[in-house]
């Protein structure tokens, strides 16, 4: 068990992952990563 | 020692060059600092798995735990217009990463935790973080980057990054302060929180230099995430019980001081290998989709050297 543990994770949470970009996060991500982030710099 | 087991031979003492590597390769958009500007590339939108920040100037991905504070800042606003937008993909990432590796990351190619490495160089009398600090990163995690951006919300639904806007160091280090150089139309803008940030980062520099990565150890909500999956991932440590002596050499040698004879896949471990190249007696082994490497027990001489 302890050895299929760290494989089934793998697969649950590359399932998340594909669910995600399913959804379209990869865009709002995207759209949040190429705006100037005023929090990050401290100015938000 | 079984057929698949290896004696070690990765170049550990050059981890130091994978990290510089990792830091330029994915802060590789050189241009932008010449416009001001920052990186706005379609590729943008993939994670990396350390902590660096998307909005310093060359920065090619996108950082996952200012990802993952956007996703629940953003989760209320979302559902109340039934918007399938959950932060699936941030966090099935960084599941997948620590399924895989654990905390590696951040021994071999995070750029914040290289720059603490560097500043700690600087010969100084050292300090030792006690160990208790270490569940702080926790609290960090579950405070700054989940409850606060997910409960406290404006009149749309909307939260804010709170562990970007008050603590993030690596925000102000790539991002903050150069931004303030490059653009002068931010610089009207600068008030009590950038003053704040710059404090802080301060302080985070003057610990940096005393104590051993300790943002990695008691702040570093990335670090808590990665953490977790040490024990279960793929990627595990191991120690044998019979050859180690206790000698503590590996203790001394570790850049997050755990006893790594105690807790082999301690939560702590940043899983930079530092261990098995400083253990003498060959007791430590690390392994890898079946593969097992073994450290070479010094005290054993080769045919050849005979």
């Amino acid at each position: 068990m302890r050895r299929k543990l760290p494989w089934v994770l793998l697969t649950v949470f590359l399932g998340i992952m594909v669910a995600g970009l399913l959804f379209g996060e990869y865009k709002t991500v995207l759209e949040k990563a190429v705006t100037v982030c005023l929090d990050c710099i401290g100015i938000g | 020692m079984g057929a698949k087991d290896k004696a070690v031979r990765k170049p550990r003492e050059k981890r130091a060059w994978y990290q510089a590597a990792f830091a330029l390769g994915i802060n590789a958009w050189l241009p932008s600092w010449f416009k001001g500007e920052i990186f706005q590339g379609g590729v943008k939108g993939v994670c990396v798995p350390v902590l660096n920040c998307y909005s310093c100037p060359s920065a090619m991905g996108a950082c996952p735990i200012g990802a993952m504070q956007t996703a629940f800042s953003g989760l209320r606003f979302n559902l109340s217009i039934a918007e399938k937008k959950f932060g699936l993909y941030v966090a099935g990432f960084l599941g997948a990463v620590g399924s895989i590796v654990g905390r590696m990351p951040c021994g071999w190619v995070c750029p914040f935790g290289f720059i603490q490495e560097l500043l700690h160089k600087i010969p100084t009398p050292k300090v030792r973080m006690p160990r208790f600090m270490s569940y702080f990163r926790y609290v960090v995690l579950a405070t700054m980057v989940v409850a606060l951006p997910l409960l406290i919300v404006d009149e749309f639904g909307y939260g804010q990054t709170w562990f970007c806007k008050w603590i993030c160091p690596a925000g102000t280090i790539e991002a903050g302060i150069p931004l303030i150089l490059l653009r002068v139309d931010l610089r009207p803008l600068i008030g009590f929180m950038y003053y704040w940030k710059i404090g802080l980062l301060v302080l985070f520099i003057g610990w940096f230099i005393l104590s051993r990565r300790p943002f990695c150890r008691a702040v570093c909500p990335l670090g808590a995430i990665f953490g977790l999956f040490n024990k279960s991932s793929l990627f595990r440590l191991a120690v044998d019980v019979e050859k180690c002596t206790l000698c503590d050499k590996c203790y001394e040698d570790c850049p997050v001081e755990i006893k790594i004879y105690e807790s082999p896949n301690s939560p702590d471990c940043v899983r930079c290998l530092k261990c098995v190249s400083s253990c003498k007696f060959g007791a430590i082994s690390y392994e890898f989709l079946g593969k097992r490497e073994v450290a070479r027990d010094l005290r054993v001489k080769s045919p050849a050297s005979s």
